[in-house]
């Protein structure tokens, strides 16, 4: 069984991000595996230790997002593909959808690709099911839980707002998960001398076979949210008693109950 | 057959998801922007029938709905086949979905077999020189974005509490046209074999109020019954505080959240989470308590309205973010505040 999954590389979710001058920065905060693609990462080895299967990191991304492969080579995926290429600076969900399906084709023989809820930087949350739809593929989303893996089928957990569905599916399919799915492990000390020595292979899309894909979302503008106009209040008493009502009255006066 | 706008209402055993009535007050709005046209709906699933008929009331001219028996369970497949076989029917120029679990699956498939894009999760619609730009926070929230979809149709799903609800108007009425399944059950891989429901209670994402609680909850005074090891006793410990802050989002009908310090310790399960790899909130009160307000923390909630934070260290950073703080022990404050809020709600 081969598995693949995709991760991107993002700013630390503690970095402070502000637009200047048009441009989105950051910045010497570092860049990281998106936080939901470690646990995309971890579901996938999981499922590589019960299958012996073996699992392959891709991302879309600049040189540095060897850095995001080499983390996940570390917690124990055996290969990571980097794919990059000057054609897709600002590529939008679905350029990178057709890229990622074209590289999963590449590969080749995947079974199962997983991918993280959404990246912390554009937020948009589609990557997955766009590249599902591109390859033909079935889209399990926010899965909970892998219940079953056989070498032809897959019984899920997805979640949605009312609770969960198990799902049955045939394979090959595009799992995204949510964080439910387990803790992320932490990358070994041998995992990481390894990941370390690992030469990750670039593929251009030209290796990809595929001409640049035309991105039809554009960001026109970015700009920092309005500031929050607050003046604190602190609300204080002689009894825990006293501060509470003097609370609700403030809070009451807010008109927002 | 056409239609300017084509809003998706998402829905589950009858019951349309709060989001997708205020997507189709934004679908309403973009309709008028855009120099009128017809809004269309689309009603899928088991009970769809029902608020097929609903939707009138919000006032659409065209509502679609499909029972056919293999799309009685959301599946991505089927469901996307038919949304995007009456997309090219009507060929709209905005596709609308909310921003929930299905919104948002349902609206990357039909961009791509629509070729075109998504720009999803949108706080604001505006036409400026005849484009339509849709605002999106990006990188949590901490930057806004305007962006632009290039192709036809715009494919947008709207953030839950963004958009106004249309008006209700039960004199509207119609005939909603039903429409059978586009895949046959052998051409779809997934089966749906079973369901749990979650605890249920008001959702996060559509909650007008939110009591949260953090790491600060572990502080509480009374005693873990014996038996238990150290870390049990600390679980136990913080859910004393959970269970305070249910109570107090019961008397307000709010929802409770937590940071993602008290779901990695294990007070609570991850759906509470609010955050950057939580829920991302805007509710109109916020109770933080025992939450000192991570960068995380604060992306996840700062476009509350009014947000209240109680904690016991002054220094704290989200009492930045608050309108009225306390510094104080929530196990002191909480139950007063319950009784003070039940006494001027009239709920004692």
């Amino acid at each position: 069984m081969k598995i693949v999954v995709a991760i991107k590389q993002t700013p630390d979710s503690a970095a402070k991000v502000v637009a200047d001058g048009g441009q989105v920065a950051w910045g010497d905060a570092p860049l990281e595996m998106n936080p939901w693609d470690e646990f995309a990462v971890e579901a996938a080895l999981l499922q590589a230790d019960a299958q012996e299967a073996e699992v392959t990191a891709i991302s879309v991304g600049g040189e540095s997002a060897k850095e995001a492969l080499k983390t996940a080579l570390a917690m124990g995926a055996q290969q990571a593909i980097l794919i990059s290429d000057p054609a897709l600076a600002n590529a939008d969900s679905q350029a990178i959808a057709k890229v990622l399906a074209a590289a999963i084709r590449k590969i080749g023989e995947v079974d199962l690709a997983f991918f993280g809820r959404q990246a912390i930087d554009g937020d948009m949350g589609v990557t997955g099911a766009m590249t599902a739809r591109v390859l033909g593929w079935p889209m399990l989303g926010l899965v909970a839980a892998v219940q079953a893996l056989s070498t032809d089928s897959i019984r899920v957990e997805c979640s949605f707002e009312e609770g969960r569905q198990v799902v049955d599916c045939k394979l090959p399919a595009v799992v995204s998960v949510s964080k439910d799915i387990s803790e992320p492990r932490y990358p070994s000390f041998m995992g990481i001398r390894k990941a370390s020595r690992a030469v990750i292979p670039t593929w251009s899309l030209g290796d990809l076979g595929l001409a640049a894909p035309a991105s039809v979302v554009v960001w026109p503008q970015v700009a920092n949210p309005p500031a929050r106009q607050v003046t604190t209040e602190m609300v204080s008493g002689g009894t825990a008693k006293e501060i509470a009502e003097n609370l609700v009255d403030k809070i009451l006066a807010e008109k927002v109950l | 057959m056409s239609a300017k706008i084509l809003v998706f209402i998402d829905q589950f055993k009858g019951a349309a998801l709060p989001a997708a009535w205020e997507a189709l007050g934004a679908g309403q709005m973009l309709a008028g922007l855009l120099g009128g046209g017809e809004v269309a709906a689309l009603v899928i699933g088991t009970g769809a029938q029902a608020v097929a008929s609903q939707a009138f009331g919000y006032g659409v001219e065209s509502v679609y709905y499909s029972e056919d028996p293999s799309l009685a369970d959301y599946r991505p497949e089927p469901y996307g086949a038919l949304l995007v076989k009456l997309a090219r029917e009507l060929a709209p120029q905005v596709l609308l979905l909310p921003t929930s679990v299905r919104g948002r699956e349902l609206a990357a498939q039909a961009a791509i077999d629509l070729e075109t894009g998504v720009l999803a999760d949108v706080t604001e619609l505006a036409v400026e020189n005849g484009k339509l730009v849709a605002t999106r926070p990006v990188y949590s929230g901490k930057v806004l974005a305007k962006t632009i979809c290039q192709a036809t149709p715009q494919v947008i799903t709207t953030r839950g509490r963004a958009f106004a609800r249309p008006a209700f108007d039960s004199s509207r009425s119609g005939a909603p046209v039903s429409l059978a399944a586009v895949l046959e059950e052998g051409q779809i891989a997934a089966r749906v074999v079973g369901y749990t429901q979650s605890e249920g209670g008001v959702s996060l994402a559509d909650a007008a109020v939110i009591v949260s609680g953090g790491r600060g909850l572990a502080n509480n005074p009374a005693a873990a019954p014996g038996g238990l090891d150290e870390k049990q006793a600390e679980i136990w410990r913080a859910q004393q505080g959970f269970t305070l802050l249910g109570e107090l989002a019961g008397v307000l009908g709010g929802a409770v959240g937590a940071s993602r310090a008290a779901v990695d310790a294990g007070y609570i399960s991850y759906d509470h989470q609010v955050g950057q790899t939580g829920k991302l909130v805007s509710p109109d009160l916020y109770i933080a308590c025992g939450i000192s307000g991570a960068i995380q923390h604060q992306a996840g909630m700062r476009s509350s309205k009014v947000i209240v934070a109680i904690n016991k260290d002054g220094e704290a950073p989200i009492f930045k973010l608050a309108r009225f703080g306390v510094v104080g022990d929530v196990y002191a404050i909480l139950p007063a505040l319950i009784e003070a809020f039940k006494q001027r709600l009239g709920k004692a």
